[in-house]
C-alpha cells in the first residue's frame, strides 16, 4: 500500500518555477525599480544638467527617511505599526549632537554605537509596553512619541550644532565613481548587515509568521510576545541609524521631530508592505522613499508648486492602495 | 512499584483538571490516561469540556488545578510551543500554516525535518504541493494535510487530532485514518477527536468520555460500544414529559400538506461545512435544528440571515425563490435573525429603546426625524410581552444576559414576526429566561410565524419544537417528530448512528474497510463487511 503511493510531493522546486514564483512575488518591487529609473531619464530630460551631483543629493536627501521606512517596514511586516518612529529619532540624534559636541573622534565613535545601542532600547520599550498592556500598538506608538520628544527637547530645546568631520564623511560624497554616493553604500550596508541576516534568521520567519497570522504563528510555537517586542526593538535600530544620519548630514542635532513617521507609513505602502502584516521586504520601501523624493525634485523643476507636490503624493498613496486592493480582490476569487 | 510500573506504561497522564470561567466551571477533576502505542479517542456532547480539555494539553490554555504527566515527566504548557517541547504536537481543524509563507519556511519555523516531512506527505497520499509554494495558495483541504505530515514528522510523544477529518474529502480522509490507525503498537500515542463514530470505530482502542467537565468513563473501542459511548456522554436524562403531544403533531403534519412553506429550501452549499440542506418550515411552526459542533450549521443560519453567499441551492420564502444580498434583503423577506451571541446583535452602549428600533430605523426611507410617540408605543409593547426588565436599560451592556437576549429578540417581535431564525438562543442564559423564551416562541408560533430554532441543548427540542432536522456533515440525515426526539434519539441521529444499520455513511464504510483490511484484527473486519 505504502510502496504503490507514488512520491508526489516535493519540497524543493525545479528552477524555473521558482524563477516565476520570486519575479510573482517581486514584481511590485520590480516596477518601483523600473520607476526610479523612468523618473530619473525624465529628470534629466527637463534638466540636462542633472547628473551625478542630482544623484548624490538624491542619495543624501532620502538616507533619513530611508531609515525610517526600514523602522516601520520591520514593524509593519509584524502586523504593528510605528507612530514615535520621528520622535525616536530626534531623541537619537540629539542624544548623538550633545555627547559629542567638542569631542574626539574616539569618543564618537563610542558615542554612535552607545545610540544605537539607545536605539534598540526605546524600541523595545515600546514594544514590551504593547505586550504587556495589550492596547493597540497605534495608541502606545503614539503616546510614546510625546515621551521620546518630550526627553529630546528636555536635552535641549534649540539645535545644538555638533560637526563631526568623519561623521558627515560617511555619507557625503561618492565611492569609486562619482556616480555612487556613500549614502546609497551605507543604505546598503545596514540592509546587507542587518536586513539580510534577519530575513534568513528564524527570528525574522516569526516576524513575518506573527504578523501574517498571529494563532497560526502561536500554534506553530511562536513567541508572539518576544517576537513583537524584538521588531519593535529593531525598528528603533533603524530609526537610531535615521537619527545618526541626521546628525552626519546636518552637522546638528534637532530636537523636533520632523515628519518622518507618516512619511514612513507612506513609504511602506507604496514600497509593498502589507499594512495588514506579513507581507514585503527591506528594498520597496527603500525605492519608494527614491520614487517620492524624485517628484518633488521633478515639480521643483518643472517650477510647479512645491506644495502641489505633496498633493500629488498623497493621489499617488490613495492610487496605490487602490490598485494592491483590486489586485488582492482578484486573487481572493480567483 | 505500581507508580512506576503505570508512568511507563502510561505516555499521557493528566489527572484532576479543573478550570472555570468566572462562574462557569469548564472542567471539574477530570482525567485522561493514554497508553502508549495506543489511539485514544477523547469524547463528549457540546459543552462537555472536550476542547477546554484539548486547549489545555495544547498549551493553549493553563488548567487551575491538576497535573499532566508526558512519559512521566511533568508538563505545565504555557504555549502550544512550549506543549511542543513536551512531546504534545496538536494539529487543528483550522490548519495553522503560516499564510504568507513558503511552504519551505513554515517547516523551517517549527524546525521540522524536511526528509521526515517528504516521508510522512508521501504516506498521506498529499497532492502535489511545492516548497516555494505560498501557503494561502495551497487548497485548505491539503494545507490540513500538510499539518499533519509536519506534525508526523516531528516525531510528538503525543499526537492530538482535534476534528482532522472534519472538513477533508472522502479520499484524503482515507489515508489520514489508514496512516493513523498504522501508529498503533508503535511508541507514540494518538489523542483522536472526531464527531463520526465510524472513524472511532476504525482507528482507535479506547475512549474516554467526558459529560458536564468530569470525566464519566474510558471504554474500550469494540464492535457496539458506541452505544456505550453514547449512553456515557448523555448520563441519565430527567424524564421530561414532552411539550408536544404526539397527536398534535400529528394534526400539524397534516395541516402542512395542504399550505406552501414559508420557508422551503433546496440543496443550500455554502463554505467547506454546508454541503446539501433541504427542509420545509411551516407557518405555526417551532422547526428544531440539531447538529454537533461546525456540521455547517453556522453556514445555514448566516445564508439565510442574509449575511454570506450560498454557492449552490434554492431559497423559497412563500413558494417564491430568493436571493440575499444583504441581511436588509433577508429582513425585507420577513427572515429575522437572533444569534447565540448578543454582543453581534446589539449597540452595547446605547439604550434598550434605541436597540429595539434599530431594525425599523435602519431602512433609509425612516431615515428622517424619528416619530416618538409612535417608537415609544411600539417599544412598550414589546418591553411588556418579553417581560424585559429594563431597569439598567440607559446602556444594554448592563442588562443581564437573559434579559439581553430579550431585547434581541423584542426588537423583532415589535415588527411583526414572520419567520424568526434563532441560533442557540438560550446560550448562557438563566433557566427563568429560558422557559419565558421557551413560552414566547411558542406564542410567537401559535400567532401564526414560523420559527426555525438551532439548539446546542437537545432537550430544547422536546420542550419547544414541533419536529427537529438533524444535520450531519452539512447534511440533514434525519428529521424527527418531537415525540421521537428524545436526546438519546437526537445525540444518535447526530453523530449519525442508526439503530438498525451500524454503517451509516458510504464514505465511512469505505474508509474502514479500507483501514480493517490493511491493519485491524478480525474483528474489525468483520465489522466492516456487517
Amino acid at each position: 500500500m505504502t510502496a504503490a503511493s507514488p512520491p508526489t510531493a516535493t519540497v524543493r522546486p525545479g528552477p524555473i518555477s521558482s524563477i516565476r514564483a520570486a519575479l510573482g512575488r517581486d514584481a511590485w518591487v520590480a516596477g518601483l525599480a523600473v520607476l526610479v529609473v523612468l523618473l530619473l531619464v525624465f529628470t534629466r530630460s527637463i534638466n540636462p544638467n542633472y547628473g551625478a551631483s542630482g544623484i548624490q543629493s538624491l542619495a543624501v536627501n532620502v538616507l533619513p527617511l530611508a531609515f525610517a521606512a526600514l523602522a516601520q517596514t520591520t514593524v509593519v511586516i509584524a502586523g504593528g505599526i510605528d507612530l514615535s518612529i520621528a520622535s525616536m529619532m530626534a531623541l537619537t540624534n540629539m542624544v548623538a549632537a550633545t555627547l559629542m559636541l567638542g569631542r574626539t573622534d574616539d569618543i564618537g565613535v563610542a558615542v554612535v554605537v552607545g545610540v544605537l545601542v539607545l536605539g534598540v532600547v526605546i524600541g523595545a520599550v515600546n514594544g514590551f509596553l504593547i505586550v504587556w498592556t495589550r492596547v493597540a500598538d497605534i495608541i502606545v506608538t503614539l503616546a510614546m512619541s510625546f515621551v521620546w520628544a518630550g526627553f529630546a527637547l528636555w536635552i535641549a530645546q534649540a539645535p545644538v550644532r555638533s560637526p563631526h568631520e568623519w561623521l558627515s564623511g560617511l555619507v557625503n560624497g561618492p565611492v569609486l565613481t562619482e556616480f555612487l554616493p556613500k549614502a546609497f553604500v551605507v543604505l546598503a550596508v545596514a540592509v546587507t548587515v542587518i536586513w539580510i541576516p534577519l530575513r534568513l534568521s528564524r527570528l525574522g520567519l516569526a516576524i513575518y509568521a506573527v504578523g501574517s497570522n498571529p494563532l497560526a504563528a502561536f500554534r506553530s510555537g511562536v513567541s508572539v510576545g518576544r517576537t513583537k517586542v524584538l521588531a519593535y526593538a529593531l525598528a528603533g535600530l533603524f530609526a537610531a541609524i535615521g537619527g545618526l544620519a541626521l546628525s552626519a548630514i546636518t552637522g546638528q542635532g534637532n530636537p523636533l521631530p520632523g515628519g518622518f513617521t507618516l512619511a514612513s507609513v507612506a513609504a511602506v505602502v507604496l514600497g509593498g508592505v502589507s499594512l495588514a502584516g506579513g507581507r514585503g521586504g527591506a528594498v520597496g520601501p527603500i525605492l519608494a522613499v527614491m520614487v517620492l523624493s524624485l517628484i518633488q525634485t521633478d515639480m521643483t523643476f518643472l517650477g510647479l508648486n512645491s506644495n502641489l507636490a505633496t498633493v500629488t503624493q498623497g493621489v499617488i498613496l490613495i492610487a496605490v492602495v487602490v490598485l494592491g486592493s483590486l489586485t488582492q480582490r482578484r486573487r481572493a476569487s480567483a | 512499584m505500581t507508580a512506576i510500573a503505570t508512568a511507563s506504561d502510561l505516555l499521557l497522564e493528566a489527572t484532576d483538571v479543573s478550570k472555570a470561567y468566572g462562574a462557569v466551571v469548564a472542567l471539574k477533576r477530570a482525567s485522561l490516561a493514554v497508553r502508549r502505542g495506543e489511539v485514544h479517542a477523547l469524547m463528549g456532547a457540546n459543552g462537555a469540556g472536550k476542547s477546554t480539555l484539548v486547549k489545555i494539553l495544547s498549551g493553549g490554555l493553563r488548567a487551575d488545578t491538576g497535573r499532566i504527566l508526558v512519559r512521566g515527566r511533568e508538563s505545565a504548557a504555557r504555549s502550544p510551543g512550549e506543549a511542543r517541547r513536551n512531546g504534545i504536537v496538536s494539529v487543528y481543524q483550522e490548519p495553522s500554516l503560516i499564510p504568507d509563507l513558503d511552504l519551505r519556511s513554515n517547516l523551517r519555523l517549527t524546525r521540522t525535518p524536511v526528509d521526515a516531512f517528504r516521508h510522512w506527505a508521501n504516506e498521506l497520499g498529499l497532492p502535489d504541493v511545492k516548497g516555494s509554494d505560498l501557503a494561502s495558495t495551497i487548497p485548505l483541504a491539503a494545507q490540513r494535510v500538510v499539518d499533519l505530515a509536519r506534525a508526523l514528522a516531528l516525531e510528538p510523544d503525543v499526537l492530538m487530532l482535534d476534528e482532522i477529518t472534519a472538513a477533508l474529502p472522502a479520499n484524503l480522509t482515507e489515508r489520514v485514518l489508514e496512516v493513523v490507525g498504522r501508529l498503533r503498537g508503535g511508541d507514540r500515542s494518538v489523542i483522536f477527536i472526531s464527531h463520526r463514530m465510524i472513524e472511532i470505530g476504525a482507528v482507535c482502542d479506547r475512549a474516554t468520555v467526558l459529560r458536564e467537565g468530569e470525566t464519566v468513563g474510558v471504554v474500550d473501542v469494540t464492535p457496539g460500544s458506541e452505544e456505550r459511548i453514547v449512553q456515557l456522554m448523555l448520563g441519565e436524562i430527567a424524564g421530561q414529559a414532552p411539550a408536544i403531544t404526539q397527536a398534535e403533531a400529528h394534526a400539524a403534519s397534516e395541516r402542512h400538506e395542504k399550505t406552501t412553506p414559508r420557508l422551503h429550501v433546496k440543496g443550500l452549499a455554502a463554505g467547506t461545512h454546508l454541503h446539501d440542506v433541504a427542509f420545509e418550515l411551516f407557518a405555526g411552526e417551532v422547526l428544531g435544528v440539531v447538529a454537533l459542533e461546525g456540521q455547517g450549521q453556522d453556514e445555514l443560519f448566516d445564508v439565510l440571515a442574509g449575511s454570506r453567499r450560498s454557492s449552490a441551492g434554492e431559497i423559497l420564502v412563500e413558494g417564491s425563490p430568493i436571493t440575499f444580498h444583504h441581511p436588509a434583503d433577508a429582513i425585507r423577506a420577513g427572515l429575522v435573525y437572533v444569534a447565540a451571541d448578543r454582543a453581534e446583535a446589539l449597540l452595547m452602549q446605547r439604550n434598550v429603546r434605541e436597540n429595539i428600533t434599530l431594525p425599523t430605523s435602519a431602512q433609509p426611507r425612516h431615515w428622517g426625524l424619528i416619530n416618538s410617540r409612535n417608537e415609544r408605543k411600539r417599544v412598550y409593547d414589546a418591553v411588556e410581552t418579553l417581560q424585559i426588565d429594563a431597569r439598567a436599560g440607559a446602556e444594554v451592556r448592563r442588562l443581564s444576559g437573559g434579559n439581553q437576549q430579550k431585547v434581541t429578540i423584542a426588537r423583532w417581535v415589535a415588527g411583526g414576526v414572520k419567520t424568526m431564525l434563532c441560533f442557540d438562543p438560550t446560550r448562557g442564559i438563566d433557566i427563568r429566561t429560558k422557559n419565558q423564551i421557551y413560552g414566547l416562541l411558542r406564542d410567537l408560533a401559535a400567532a401564526g410565524a414560523a420559527v426555525l430554532l438551532y439548539t446546542s441543548e437537545l432537550k430544547e427540542i422536546q420542550l419547544v419544537c414541533d419536529r427537529a432536522i438533524v444535520i450531519f456533515g452539512g447534511r440533514v440525515v434525519a428529521e424527527l417528530p418531537a415525540a421521537q426526539a428524545d436526546e438519546a434519539a437526537l445525540l444518535r441521529a447526530a453523530y449519525n448512528l442508526k439503530k438498525e444499520e451500524a454503517l451509516p455513511e458510504a464514505t465511512a464504510a469505505e474508509a474502514v474497510a479500507a483501514v480493517s483490511t490493511d491493519s485491524a484484527g478480525p474483528a474489525r473486519a468483520e465489522r466492516g463487511k456487517s
